[in-house]
């Protein structure tokens, strides 16, 4: 069935759509992730423009996250303190972004600029998630199947000042740490167009050494409010959003999302970790050649004067 | 009375040319709905004559050109090992859909002379008023954006595409796509002989969203302040409707 969307101008499948919406929905489930990452490269693909896949993909993650966070807040694995603190810093960075995402768009290389960060962070994060789950895996199977010892390590995070504590996380560290890490996940998503969730949940594990378990739903709790922000500058100031779009996509992705958080409660920490890193590293590996090998059109199009 | 009017037939044909254009299109407006997945568009007409047939066969050339837009096209060069956007031009006006249907070869059916003087061809149809001094090839990037637009099948060339029957009765069909902008979509009929325009006509096809679709798009442009929270609501609300139906199905 054809549909015709408002606002990107062309003419899709539905069906093609919900199918979409659904994958990458189980995925945002399982792993706590936005899946903004999947998704805007897959709508690329089946010709929406990137102003309009940017737009709708975030509104589309409020929807899904919204849906995850619910299914997380009734099993109790949200830390809603360390997510307002992280929304705090989300939104400032968030509002940062925008402002380098409208001066490389003046400058003709947001697209460059979108497809590095990808690649950089993607790379980044995908290898460390699958070696450090490698080893945990491994340390796992040498042990006999106990969990090894949690140590608690003192870093530099802990030396900083405003302490607080994160009963849920079982964590009594500064509040900067999390304000900086949702700054900067703020401002890549709204460079890249995504949540931020695959930056956010390692982010949040390695860096603010949060238990896994709660690290999923707190991440779809701040992605929340930082999609909603980020679908209102779009809707306002590019006129980007495609409901349309939207709701064929959120359709299939709130139902996903529910089926993902089941699977993900099912499945070893460590299992899940791997299984994202493998992910995230094959979207890497394909945005990387685009940018290496010759593409077979050398020109593109694009509108003048911003719009 | 009567009269009158034989004496004004008589004068008429001799004041108007010896053929004129009689027109038909199977429609006038074209809607874009939720469902709308492109669109065929049939011209067809008659040619008015007051004289008989002329040895020299007539040809016939149709025009469809959809509303213009500046276009910035950009070229990717390697640097760095990777292919990054470099030189960029501006094209000031470029048709978003061209569609040139004809009745035989193009040099065969109007001389260069007459498709210059009006731009019937998909390359006159674009103009650019010309490229930054740095980029010596500017041609490459109006060539480009044919291509793609042509890959697209925006931009059509339908040589032979027109049938003509006894020198009097045409029609051709227009493939439209469903990825069509919205807009006035002017449609212009050439009537040639020897490659010399003999007559021409010209109308209007009007391309514009209707109903749900018409709604959307002048909600998102002149509120979309309610537009953008319309949207997180409806976000919002699918977001619990799942949460809440799955609950449900697994309590019950």
């Amino acid at each position: 069935m054809q549909i015709y969307l408002p606002i990107a101008e062309i003419s899709v499948n539905a069906f093609l759509l919900l199918g979409l919406g659904g994958l990458v929905g189980v995925l945002s489930g399982m792993f706590g992730v936005g899946g903004g990452f999947l998704m805007t490269p897959l709508l690329f693909f089946i010709g929406i423009p990137p102003a309009v896949a940017v737009a709708t993909e975030a509104n589309q993650i409020v929807a899904s996250s919204f849906s995850g966070v619910l299914a997380h807040l009734r099993r109790k694995t949200v830390d809603l303190k360390m997510g307002v603190i992280l929304q705090v810093g989300g939104l400032l960075g968030a509002a940062l972004g925008v402002v380098v995402f409208n001066y490389l768009r003046g400058l003709g290389q947001v697209d460059l600029l979108v497809k590095l960060c990808y690649v950089v962070f993607l790379g980044i994060v995908g290898g460390l998630m699958f070696v450090e789950s490698l080893n945990a895996i491994r340390k796992l199977r040498k042990s006999g199947g106990t969990p090894p010892k949690k140590r608690r390590q003192r870093t530099w995070v802990h030396t900083l000042p405003f302490k607080m504590r994160f009963r849920t996380s079982g964590l009594y560290i500064s509040v900067i740490p999390p304000i900086l890490v949702g700054m900067a996940v703020g401002v890549l998503a709204a460079i890249m167009g995504v949540g931020g969730g695959f930056i956010m949940v390692p982010a949040m594990i390695y860096i603010l050494g949060m238990p896994t378990k709660v690290v999923v739903g707190t991440s779809l709790f701040q992605i929340i409010l930082v999609t909603a922000f980020t679908t209102m500058l779009h809707a306002t100031t590019n006129f980007t959003v495609d409901i349309v779009l939207a709701v064929l996509l959120l359709i299939g992705g709130v139902i996903g999302a529910q089926i993902g958080t089941r699977i993900g409660v099912r499945m070893k920490a460590e299992q899940l970790r791997i299984l994202l890193a493998v992910m995230v590293l094959a979207v890497c590996g394909k945005l990387a050649l685009d940018l290496l090998l010759q593409p077979s059109e050398l020109y593109s199009l694009g509108a003048a004067g911003g719009h | 009375m009567r009269h009158w009017i034989l004496i004004l037939a008589l004068v008429l044909p001799s004041l108007a040319a010896a053929e004129e254009v009689v027109l038909g299109l199977s429609r006038d407006t074209v809607s874009i709905t939720t469902s709308f997945d492109g669109s065929d568009i049939l011209i067809f007409g008659a040619v008015k004559r007051e004289e008989p047939i002329r040895e020299q066969p007539l040809e016939v050339l149709i025009t469809v050109e959809g509303p213009s837009h500046p276009v910035v096209v950009r070229r990717k060069e390697r640097r760095l090992g990777i292919w990054v956007n470099t030189d960029s031009v501006e094209v000031d006006a470029a048709p978003s859909f061209y569609a040139v249907a004809t009745t035989g070869p193009m040099q065969q059916v109007m001389s260069q002379t007459e498709i210059q003087r009006h731009n019937v061809t998909i390359d006159r149809a674009i103009r650019s008023v010309g490229a930054p001094m740095n980029i010596s090839n500017s041609q490459d990037f109006t060539d480009a954006v044919i291509r793609i637009r042509e890959r697209k099948g925006l931009y059509q060339m339908l040589e032979g595409q027109v049938s003509l029957d006894q020198q009097t009765l045409f029609r051709t069909a227009i493939d439209l796509p469903a990825n069509l902008t919205e807009g006035v979509y002017v449609t212009r009929i050439f009537l040639t002989r020897g490659g010399a325009v003999v007559s021409s006509h010209e109308t209007e096809i009007d391309v514009r969203k209707v109903g749900l679709e018409r709604f959307l798009f002048k909600l998102s442009r002149e509120q979309p302040m309610v537009y953008g929270i319309m949207a997180l609501a409806i976000a919002i609300a699918a977001g619990w409707g799942a949460s809440t139906a799955f609950r449900m199905m697994r309590n019950g």
